[in-house]
Formats: C-alpha cells, sequence, structure tokens
C-alpha cells in the first residue's frame, strides 16, 4: 500500500506500517514534525489537529484517530507549516501571540489548526469552531479574542494546496458497487468511515485489527440527494455535511448536530458509522427514527430496506448480515413538525445524556401523529410507542400531557451511569415532552437563547 | 522599564508555531526504550501472583519489571514512606502501578502492560468518606482541630442557629500534556532527567534514593509543562523513577508518558471534602459562632494530604471573622488515587464552606447575601489603626490563627465591583424577569477572595537564581521555579531586564535545572514570581554593584554616581552601551555571573497549635456571576462574570489577567460540571475527555470582564507586586453561588437549596423539584 498526499505543501509518498498507523504517530515518531500534540488519543481535546484539504474544502480533523490510508490524495498542513513561506506568522498565529492566547502552549497547535480552517472558510462562528479544542489555561477568552482579530485579514494564500491526483487504493472501494463486492470477497472486513469511533479501538483498546475497507473513495455513498417526496442520504455522508443539509428542512436536528462531537469530529464521522455501530446513545438513530428513516441495505446485488427501528435488534445487536452494509438512508419530505433535545452534562461535544426526538403533527389543536424516540433510554436507541399512544387524537393540552405521566415508565427503563441516574433520565425525558409543548407556545425554554 | 508591561509570553512565538518543546518532543536516541505500567484491577488486597510471561515474551518488549527487581529504595512519596513506585504485597487502589514494562515502542509498551495475570486475594475497598469514617481509616491518629474562644457557647447565645452539610467533589487537573519523563543515563552511573515537573529537586531526589546514589549524580532539566495545576507537583515522580530505573537497569535512555486514561486512573486529583457546620449569629447575619468540620478524602497514600487539609483549615474564615470558632479537620485514607495538590491547594473546599454557611444564614434571614458578607468581612485596612474605642472592643480583623489581617482591602474592592458591574439593580430585576419565565430561572452572587499567600512549610519559602552576563552584553537567567503556562519566566525576565533597564529581549531564560540552582521548592503556592523575582533581583544587583564598581574605578568616580538607563550605562560623562559595559568589566576581570538567594521574612507558624503568621500577606478579589438555569432539564449557563482582583502593583498585566481568566473558568468548571463518578468496586468511570467534562469554549462567560484593582501590597514583594496563581481560582465560587440563587427563587423560599458540588443539570433539576415540592426524585 503506498500513500501519496501534500504534507505543508510537499508531496509525500510512503508505505504505512500498518493501515492502523495514525497520522499524529507518523508525524511525530517518523517525520520529526513534533508540533502536533497528543491530549487524549480519541478525538476529544483537539491538541492534535490539523487541516486537511481535499475536494471538498478546507477542514480541521483530529489527527490522533485519522488513519494514514484515509489520506491519500489530500493535502495536509500541520502547526509547522502555517506561517508564509518567507516566515511571516498566518494572522491567526500572530493574533495569538498579540491577544495572548497561549498559556502552557501544549493546546495552542491544535487551536492554531482549528482557527486556520476557520478562517480559511470565513467562518467566526467560534464557539461552535472551537468546541472541540480544550483548553485549560486560559478560559477561552484570549483565544476568542484572538481569532475575532484574525478574522479582517485576508485569507493566505499559501495555503491555497491543490491535493495530488491519485490512483484509489486497494482498499478504498471508489463506489457501492465496488464496496458490494470488496465485502463480498471479504465479509470480516471492517469498514472505515471517519474512524471517530474505529480509531478508538486502535488507540484505546489496543484491538488487533483484521481487513479494513475505507469509505472515503465512494464518491457515491457522500451525496445527499433531496427530491420532491424524500431526502436520500449516503451512507458515507459526514455529519457536518448532513447539518448543513438539514438546516434547510429540520433545523432543530440540524441545531443539535452542532453539539454532536465537535466540529473536528463532524468533518470526519459518518451517519452510516453511526448508524451501524448501534450505540444506544448516537445521536442521529432516534431523530431519524422519529422522522420515519428508511434503512437501505445492501449484500453484493441485494437490498433490502427496513425502518431504522427494526434494525436496532438489542444491546450491541443490529440487524445486519454478513457482508451487508448500509447504502442510504432516507426520510420522507414532510412538514417539519420536529424538535430534538439534547442533554449532556456539558453542552458541545458530550456524549447524550437523554436525547429526545420528538415528531408531532397537531391538527385543529389535536395530536393527528406522533413519533417519539429516544437515545440513553435503554440499550437501543427506541420509541415511546406507549408515550405516542397516549398522546394520539388528544388535545394538544397539558391535560394529556398529565394523562401520558404514567406510559414514559411502560417505555423505558433506564440505567444509571455515570451520565446520569435512571430517575433523572426518566424525568428529563419527561420534561422534554413538556419543552415542546411550552416551545410551541412561545415559551422562553432554551438556556442558550438568553443574553446576559 | 520592563516592569508592569503587558508583554507576551515569552514563548508564544514557540507555541503558536510548534516549536516549544516539551518532554515527548525532545529528540531521542535510535536506542530509546519506552515504558507502561501494569495496573491493579483491584481496589485493595494482597497479591498472592504476578504472572508476566506473556508481557516479557510479546513483540517489542525488552523486560518487565516487579518491585522485586528495583534495585534501591521504591519509594516515590512526596511526603512519608507510603508510596511505592510499585506495589509490594499488598494494591491499594484501582490503578496503582504493579509492574513495568520496557518496550521498544510506546505502543508495544502499552500492549503488554494488558497483559499481566495479577492474582489478589481481594479486601473490601473503603472507598467514600463514610466508609473510611465507619472504618477510622485515617492520616494520622486524630482529627486536627483549631479552636478560638467558645464555639458551643457562642452558638448558644446567638438568636439564630442553622446547621446544614455540604459535599464538595474532588477535580481532575486534565493538564492537556500527560505526565512525561525522559531519562538518559551518563558516565559514571549519573542520570539526566527531563521531567514535567513543577518540582524538580523533588525528581531529582527521589530518583537518587532509587538508585541509590547522591543527589549530585542526578540532573532534571524541566524546560516547561503542559500545564500542571498541582498535578505536577508530586505525581511526576514515578514516571521519572521508573524511568530512571529502567534506564539504569538496561543502560538505554527510557522515556515515558502516560496516555490519557492511565494518567487519570493512576494520579491524583482534588481532594473531596464532606463539611458539616452549626453556626450561629444575629439578625443582621452576623456570626457569633461557628462550629464546622471539615472530612477529607485523601486517597491511598499521604502525599501531600495533611499541607492541603491544613489550608483548608486556614481558609475557613475566608474574608470573614469569626469571633469563636473551631475547625475539625479529619483527614481520611480511602482505596482510591491518592489525592494531591490542585491550585488551591485545599483552600477553595475551605472557601466553598464559609461561603456555603454565609450564604445560607442570608437565606434564613432573607436578606442580600452581599449585605451579609459586608457584616462579617475583617475590619477595612483604615479602621485598624488608633481607632479611640478599639481598646473597648477588639478589633475585627485577626483570623483564627491568630495573624492579623493588615490590608483587609474587600469593603471597597466589593463595593467598587458591586458599583461597576451594577449588581443591585441586576440583583432587584432579576425577580421581575423570573416571574415572567415560567421555565427559565435566573440567579446572581457576589464572592469575595481572600487568600494566603506562602507555603504553610515555613522552610520552602526560599528560592535561589543563578545569573550570567557575557561579554557581548546579553544576560541568562536561571532560577528555582518552573514555567507551567503562568507566565512565571517572562515575569522574572522583566524583572531582571528592569535591574539594568534593559529590554526584555536582552535576557534569555533557561530551562530550569537542578544542575545551576539546587534545593528548590517546588513551583507552587502561588510563590513563583514572589519568591524566585526576589532571587533573580538579588543576583541582578549584585552584578549592577560589580559592574558600577569596576566601571566607576575606570573612570574614576564613584560607584553611586553611575547610571543604568535605556539600555545604556551612564559614567562620568561618558554613555556606554551595555554590552560595551559588560565588555570592559570582562576586561577588567570583574565576575559576571552571580547567585542570588531570597527567604520570605517574618513568618512563623505552629500548624499542630494552629497559630503564628503562616501568610507573608493575603491576595483578594471577587466576582460577580449571573446564570440562567432550565427548570426542566437542570441545564444552566453562566451569562456574565464581572470579575475586581488584586494584584498588587502587576508585574505584567496581560500574563496577570490571564490567570485571572483561566482560573475562574476552572474554578467554575471544579464546581459545575466536572464530575469524577467511581463505582462501587472503586473504578473511576470517568477516566478520559470523553466522560470527564472540563469547560469547554461555549462554557466560558459570555460576558466577561476582568480588571485589576489599582493597589500595591503592603508588604516589600518584587516590586509590591502580589501572587495570582491561585487566587482566582476561587473567583469561581461566585457561580455555584448563583446557581443556588437561581434554585432558591423557584419555590416559595423558604426552602434552602443546600446544593452540592459539582451542581450538574441532574443536580439542579432534583433541587428545582425539591423546590417546588415534588418528591418524585
Amino acid at each position: 500500500m503506498t500513500i501519496t498526499f501534500l504534507l505543508n505543501g510537499e508531496t509525500v509518498t510512503l508505505n504505512p506500517r500498518e493501515p492502523t498507523e495514525t497520522l499524529l504517530e507518523w508525524l511525530r515518531e517518523s517525520r520529526g514534525l513534533i508540533g502536533t500534540k497528543e491530549g487524549c488519543a480519541e478525538g476529544d481535546c483537539g491538541a492534535c489537529s490539523v487541516v486537511v484539504r481535499d475536494g471538498g474544502g478546507c477542514r480541521a480533523l483530529n489527527a490522533c484517530i485519522l488513519l494514514l490510508p484515509q489520506l491519500h490524495g489530500k493535502a495536509v498542513r500541520t502547526v509547522e507549516g502555517f506561517a508564509a513561506p518567507d516566515g511571516r506568522l498566518h494572522p491567526v498565529q500572530a493574533a495569538m501571540v498579540a491577544q495572548h492566547g497561549s498559556q502552557c502552549g501544549f493546546c495552542t497547535p491544535g487551536f492554531v489548526a482549528a482557527m486556520v480552517a476557520a478562517h480559511s472558510n470565513g467562518a467566526t462562528d467560534y464557539d461552535t469552531q472551537l468546541a472541540g479544542n480544550l483548553c485549560r489555561c486560559t478560559g477561552y477568552a484570549p483565544i476568542i479574542r484572538a481569532a475575532q482579530a484574525a478574522a479582517a485579514q485576508p485569507v493566505a494564500p499559501w495555503l491555497a494546496d491543490s491535493p495530488p491526483k491519485v490512483r484509489a487504493l486497494a482498499m478504498a472501494p471508489t463506489s457501492a458497487d465496488a464496496l458490494a463486492q470488496a465485502l463480498i470477497d471479504q465479509p470480516e472486513a471492517t469498514l472505515v468511515g471517519g474512524a471517530t469511533d474505529i480509531g478508538l479501538w486502535i488507540t484505546k483498546q489496543l484491538r488487533p485489527m483484521g481487513p479494513m475497507i475505507f469509505l472515503d473513495a465512494c464518491a457515491d455513498l457522500k451525496t445527499i440527494t433531496v427530491a420532491d417526496d424524500a431526502i436520500s442520504i449516503g451512507a458515507a455522508v459526514n455529519i457536518e455535511q448532513l447539518r448543513q443539509v438539514m438546516q434547510e428542512h429540520h433545523p432543530s436536528y440540524a441545531d443539535m448536530l452542532c453539539r454532536y462531537g465537535a466540529m473536528q469530529v463532524r468533518n470526519a464521522a459518518t451517519l452510516g458509522g453511526n448508524i451501524a455501530n448501534g450505540s444506544p446513545i448516537g445521536d442521529n438513530a432516534p431523530v431519524l427514527m422519529a422522522l420515519g428513516a428508511v434503512l437501505h441495505l445492501r449484500c453484493g446485488s441485494v437490498r433490502r430496506q427496513l425502518p431504522l427501528e427494526a434494525f436496532f435488534l438489542g444491546y450491541g445487536k443490529q440487524d445486519l448480515r454478513a457482508s451487508e452494509f448500509i447504502e442510504r438512508i432516507t426520510i420522507l419530505r414532510q412538514p417539519d413538525c420536529l424538535r430534538v433535545y439534547k442533554l449532556s452534562k456539558r453542552w458541545d461535544q458530550d456524549i447524550s445524556t437523554v436525547l429526545g426526538a420528538f415528531y408531532l403533527s397537531i391538527e385543529d389543536g389535536r395530536v393527528r401523529e406522533a413519533r417519539i424516540a429516544f437515545g440513553g433510554m435503554a440499550g437501543i436507541p427506541k420509541r415511546a410507542h406507549h408515550v405516542e399512544a397516549a398522546l394520539i387524537g388528544q388535545p394538544w393540552e397539558e391535560t394529556t400531557l398529565a394523562a401520558a405521566q404514567g406510559s414514559w415508565a411502560q417505555d423505558f427503563t433506564p440505567l444509571s451511569d455515570m451520565r446520569g441516574s435512571a430517575r433523572y433520565r426518566l424525568v428529563a425525558a419527561r420534561n422534554m415532552l413538556t419543552r415542546c409543548f411550552l416551545q410551541q407556545r412561545g415559551t422562553p425554554v432554551s438556556v442558550r437563547e438568553v443574553s446576559p | 522599564m520592563s516592569i508592569a508591561r503587558a508583554l507576551p509570553h515569552d514563548a508564544a512565538p514557540l507555541h503558536v508555531t510548534g516549536a516549544a518543546r516539551y518532554v515527548d518532543d525532545i529528540p531521542t536516541p535510535a536506542d530509546t526504550l519506552h515504558l507502561a505500567f501494569g495496573l491493579s484491577e483491584l481496589a485493595h488486597g494482597t497479591i498472592t501472583q504476578i504472572d508476566l510471561a506473556e508481557a516479557r515474551t510479546a513483540a517489542g518488549v525488552v523486560a518487565a519489571i516487579t518491585a522485586e527487581d528495583l534495585p534501591f529504595a521504591n519509594n516515590v512519596s512526596a511526603s512519608v514512606e507510603d508510596e511505592p513506585l510499585l506495589a509490594q504485597g499488598q494494591v491499594h487502589y484501582l490503578g496503582q502501578p504493579v509492574f513495568l514494562v520496557v518496550a521498544r515502542s510506546y505502543r508495544a509498551a502499552r500492549k503488554a502492560a494488558r497483559l499481566g495475570r495479577l492474582t489478589c486475594k481481594a479486601a473490601p475497598p473503603i472507598l467514600s468518606i463514610e466508609d473510611a469514617l465507619a472504618a477510622n481509616s485515617r492520616f494520622g491518629e486524630a482529627p486536627l482541630v483549631y479552636t478560638r474562644g467558645q464555639p458551643e457557647a457562642a452558638i448558644a447565645r446567638c438568636p439564630h442557629r442553622l446547621e446544614g452539610s455540604l459535599n464538595l467533589g474532588g477535580q481532575e487537573h486534565f493538564y492537556l500534556e500527560g505526565q512525561a519523563a525522559l531519562a538518559l543515563p551518563q558516565e559514571n552511573g549519573d542520570m539526566l532527567v527531563h521531567a514535567s515537573s513543577q518540582h524538580p529537586t523533588e525528581i531529582q531526589h527521589k530518583v537518587a534514593e532509587a538508585l541509590g546514589i547522591p543527589m549530585h549524580g542526578v540532573r532534571v532539566e524541566v524546560r516547561r509543562m503542559g500545564g500542571g495545576f498541582g498535578g505536577k507537583e508530586s505525581q511526576g515522580n514515578a514516571v521519572a523513577v521508573a524511568c530512571a530505573v529502567a534506564a539504569h537497569l538496561t543502560g538505554h535512555p527510557c522515556k515515558m508518558r502516560y496516555d490519557r486514561d492511565d494518567d487519570m486512573r493512576i494520579t491524583g486529583k482534588r481532594h473531596d471534602f464532606r463539611i458539616d457546620y452549626q453556626v450561629g449569629f444575629d439578625d443582621q447575619g452576623r456570626i457569633g459562632g461557628l462550629d464546622i468540620v471539615h472530612y477529607v478524602r485523601g486517597g491511598w497514600s499521604q502525599d501531600l494530604t495533611l499541607p492541603v487539609a491544613d489550608r483548608a483549615m486556614l481558609h475557613t474564615d475566608n474574608a470573614y471573622f469569626l469571633p469563636h470558632v473551631r475547625i475539625t479537620s479529619h483527614r481520611l485514607r480511602t482505596n482510591t488515587q491518592s489525592a494531591t495538590a490542585f491550585r488551591g491547594f485545599g483552600g477553595p473546599q475551605g472557601m466553598a464552606g464559609i461561603e456555603r454557611i454565609v450564604d445560607h444564614i442570608a437565606h434564613y434571614l432573607q436578606r442580600d447575601p452581599l449585605l451579609v458578607r459586608h457584616q462579617n468581612y475583617y475590619a477595612a485596612s483604615k479602621e485598624t489603626p488608633k481607632d479611640p474605642s478599639s481598646q473597648q472592643r477588639p478589633l475585627r480583623n485577626t483570623t483564627p490563627y491568630g495573624q492579623a489581617v493588615k490590608d483587609f482591602i474587600l469593603h471597597e474592592l466589593t463595593d467598587q465591583l458591586a458599583q461597576d458591574a451594577n449588581y443591585h439593580a441586576r440583583r432587584a430585576a432579576l425577580a421581575k424577569w423570573n416571574a415572567e419565565n415560567p421555565v427559565l430561572k435566573k440567579g446572581i452572587a457576589l464572592t469575595p477572595v481572600k487568600f494566603g499567600i506562602s507555603f504553610t512549610l515555613t522552610h520552602l519559602n526560599q528560592a535561589g537564581a543563578l545569573v550570567h552576563i557575557y561579554q557581548d552584553g546579553s544576560i541568562q537567567i536561571n532560577h528555582g521555579g518552573t514555567e507551567m503556562g503562568q507566565g512565571l519566566f517572562q515575569k522574572v525576565a522583566q524583572v531582571a531586564a528592569s535591574r539594568f533597564d534593559l529590554p526584555p529581549e536582552k535576557v534569555r531564560i533557561t530551562a530550569t535545572d537542578t544542575g545551576k540552582v539546587p534545593n528548590t521548592s517546588a513551583t507552587a503556592a502561588s510563590a513563583g514570581s514572589d519568591l524566585n523575582g526576589m532571587a533573580v533581583k538579588v543576583a541582578c544587583d549584585i552584578l549592577r554593584a560589580r559592574m558600577a564598581k569596576t566601571l566607576a574605578a575606570q573612570h574614576q568616580t564613584t560607584p553611586d554616581t553611575l547610571r543604568f538607563h535605556k539600555g545604556c550605562v551612564h559614567v562620568a560623562g561618558n554613555t556606554l552601551s551595555f554590552a560595551q559595559a559588560a565588555a570592559q568589566c570582562y576586561q577588567e576581570r570583574t565576575s559576571l555571573s552571580a547567585t542570588g538567594f531570597y527567604r520570605t521574612p517574618n513568618l512563623q507558624w505552629d500548624r499542630v497549635k494552629g497559630q503564628g503568621r503562616p501568610f507573608y500577606y493575603f491576595a483578594y478579589g471577587a466576582a460577580l456571576t449571573e446564570v440562567v438555569i432550565d427548570t426542566l432539564s437542570g441545564e444552566y449557563r453562566i451569562l456574565s462574570a464581572d470579575i475586581l482582583h488584586d494584584v498588587g502593583a502587576s508585574l505584567n498585566p496581560a500574563v496577570d489577567i490571564g490567570q485571572i481568566e483561566g482560573g475562574y473558568v476552572q474554578g467554575a468548571g471544579w464546581l459545575t460540571i466536572e464530575e469524577l463518578v467511581w463505582d462501587e468496586k472503586g473504578a473511576l468511570r470517568t477516566h478520559a475527555p470523553s466522560t470527564y467534562k472540563i469547560p469547554a469554549c461555549s462554557d466560558r462567560p459570555e460576558r466577561f470582564t476582568v480588571r485589576l484593582f489599582a493597589g500595591a501590597n503592603c508588604e516589600n514583594t518584587i516590586y509590591r507586586s502580589k501572587a495570582v496563581g491561585e487566587p482566582p481560582f476561587m473567583l469561581g465560587i461566585s457561580a455555584f453561588m448563583a446557581l443556588s440563587d437561581a434554585v432558591a427563587r423557584c419555590g416559595d423560599g423558604r426552602l434552602y437549596p443546600a446544593l452540592d458540588a459539582p451542581a450538574t443539570a441532574e443536580r439542579i433539576l432534583l433541587a428545582v423539584r425539591r423546590q417546588q415540592g415534588i418528591d418524585d426524585v
């Protein structure tokens, strides 16, 4: 396996020791580029952030869980590669110095990378752009001042790399057809989308990995098509792409996705991966269940469909057969009656304690349609069928909510863990319906919408 | 002058380009080996067998070492001999290092560390404060008690009495750079160690003991840390000693860095506390008597628990005069990570206790908590001298441990903050806002900080420096302090430059090195710039005097006529550049190298009696925080923080403001979202940033105003500045109290929320429901 990419403007061709070697390991151990740091090796702190450019533009990614084969045909810039060829600092770097944005300096290269990506893309929503970078020293205030100070400076022309043209790797099929065949040939292979989960199998669990198939080159799995009747999302679409499309159709979903991981994770993680790993706290599944999503599975040339909720059989057990993979997810075009509420210990970049998705259509003051699904309330993402039944056909009034009170315990017996107790989960879930009701009546319910 | 200028951190240009080197970035010889610990999977038990056969034969493994293989001392404790590098006989917590793998790569070492088979006879673990009390498991035989006056009688005399309890969780340091060290064997059996440590001398000491050689055979170098916060005061010992021992046994350089999960599972954190209190007070809320008990969860080994618990006792008063008080401190031993130093060192817990009590009193009396705080403040500094009535009633300016509070500026400081930040109007507006909002509720609080500056172990209040002037006029300085991001090197360079009136770039700061300045104290207790700044000043002044003497003699004048001004030396009508002056001194055979030494004056402290003057002075500050909570989920947000903080006469206002902003957010994090969870087996369940949540960017206050209080230290510190490392951490208490205020406003006002910390969304929701009279939770 020979991998070619651009590193800080220079073409690099290499043969990784193993396909599981991460960009961070290679940079630090083989290349001597020690500016990029390891803070957690799980994509949660951003100290290893780098900027990666491909046909889709430039984005920040976590190098600690970015496997070398994922870089084939891309252009990478590390903290050593942001300054101008004549040594002048990038505007973001200069502002970080002038605004006192570094103290211990260990998180700084990662912050600078995320800030360079934001600056290059003209993004100024810094709380979102930098949610994936942790700093323990500064309290963030001077970093934000630096980002703001640099915003007016022009985009650095020296960072406009042209990614090299390459032939696809053997382990990276270029279409869904090719992928289907590859999985027939190697049923035991692990599919790697963005590696935001699989990366941790490697760095944290030290799991030996068998054959791997990388999805990044499957162009047809990375498309979202919006037709008159339905929205069809390829399994390898990343969460940031999905968020941008959902902004128009289901803004509450998009708002939640803004808190899914952080920018570096959303830029890598795929929708198919989030569903296929079967996590009971994966944030997309309950929302898509509330939207009535259909899963399109494929094995060789055989395709089948099933409602998303039927895919989750039990904790860690999905209805996925040998050599089968998720090809697409579709949702019908429908009025936006969706409300999504994510509850976590920290607002940004945190795994949900409870995630509730409510699709409630109200007609003439009555609940006509109700699809309610939760993450974090059971061993799988799960519909609240009893609660739905207690609502459908009833007047959309507080009395109905009260009458549905007893249904919650019929639907859910959540667990206690480090994210929250079972009681808290149940009360918070129940209150999400109240929140939905009050929000529709115009009552302010979000702490994020209050200004100081 | 270079003093008081808001210059950037000296390493900032290196930070932003990735050129700043940390331990793991140092280029290593090709034969360097990598280490990983095998950890206990049991919280308490007796080891019956350690089977390392599989680990030893794993790919890339060079050796696997147990306690039996260690050449000399098996002790990495910072205090007493109760902390083996590798477990011997017993395991005391889940995560304790039991064996050490030496391998050719980092991944190979980590993989092999999971292949050890440890057989143990399990014993019941003591995990909680309550477990420890039931088992009478403690450090020392009895609790330490400080008493002034007759607290019981005083409480009984008061018209009002309250009692309560407050649980305070611990806190993970989460320095972004994990623990790391690199040991390079030298000729003659000597060892060179690069460590990420706040305490190079202690690393030197522990490595020397472990290798059985004198301290002169070990040199420890620390250029910088990627954050410390107290977590690298003693917790780096094991990493450095492991490297040194493995390097000694194999003859190869050895490097070790914990991956994040190991770091969090192995190392100590902030002490969690339970604080019980009984307080008596008058109609105004003025405290007449207080009986307060600290229960301190110390973990498995003593480490720094005693001084941490002492400092908590010494901050039981915070800013308040306590005429009759008993402080009882139980230092409990548990089968958990050994709790250790963390920014504030017990001060935050002590202070949070009294802030809770004052808040509780205000709620009971339905008075503005700020009024009650004022009522209880120490006497203002200007009241202190020759008040004619002072002979009749004792002045309210003596701490429970007998130290006079000489410069109590919090009356004016809090008044100024309340005025600048519009406290009274904003507080009045809350009731209306909350009445209009059924789901969201706001709360507000203004809390003060008074923090004692000095090591309470008096002999640690010393520092040394080494200053060289080269013949080209460039200056190199070295001192015992370590740089962990706090800007110490920058501040001290500014001090050095100012002594010669040179631009700061003429001064080169070098890595902390036990070979240059010996017998240093940890960079801790906020004392870094106070101690090392003074030591460098002393050295610079010696050199300046030598230069003046030489140059004056050369120019047939007296040294007192000579002036160092704006990069030049003016002597007898001649102007020399500093470089020329240095060159002339060299040619005249004048020594251009000097050491400086400083010891903090006027300290005297008896920790057993709890009497004396442990602190040279106090640093002050206050914060006003406004929050909004969501009564359906318990989620919340810090809307704004207004801070006024006292750093005396600032050495570098940018660095100081950086400490204040960062300290506030870290302090608020401790009391709000940062939650450590152990399961019933003693396993830490929150051992990575996926589960342990420090504040992220959007958690900082949306409006965040920090100002420095205009003033100068009443004591003769370096340019009359004040320490700033720890005090601002406790400004975060205002966020906790604002949350309490918001919760209190959810009911009819009768029930006090009595929040525990961290006040997670879950705790807030449960507290809100108690206010609402709903008992389903």
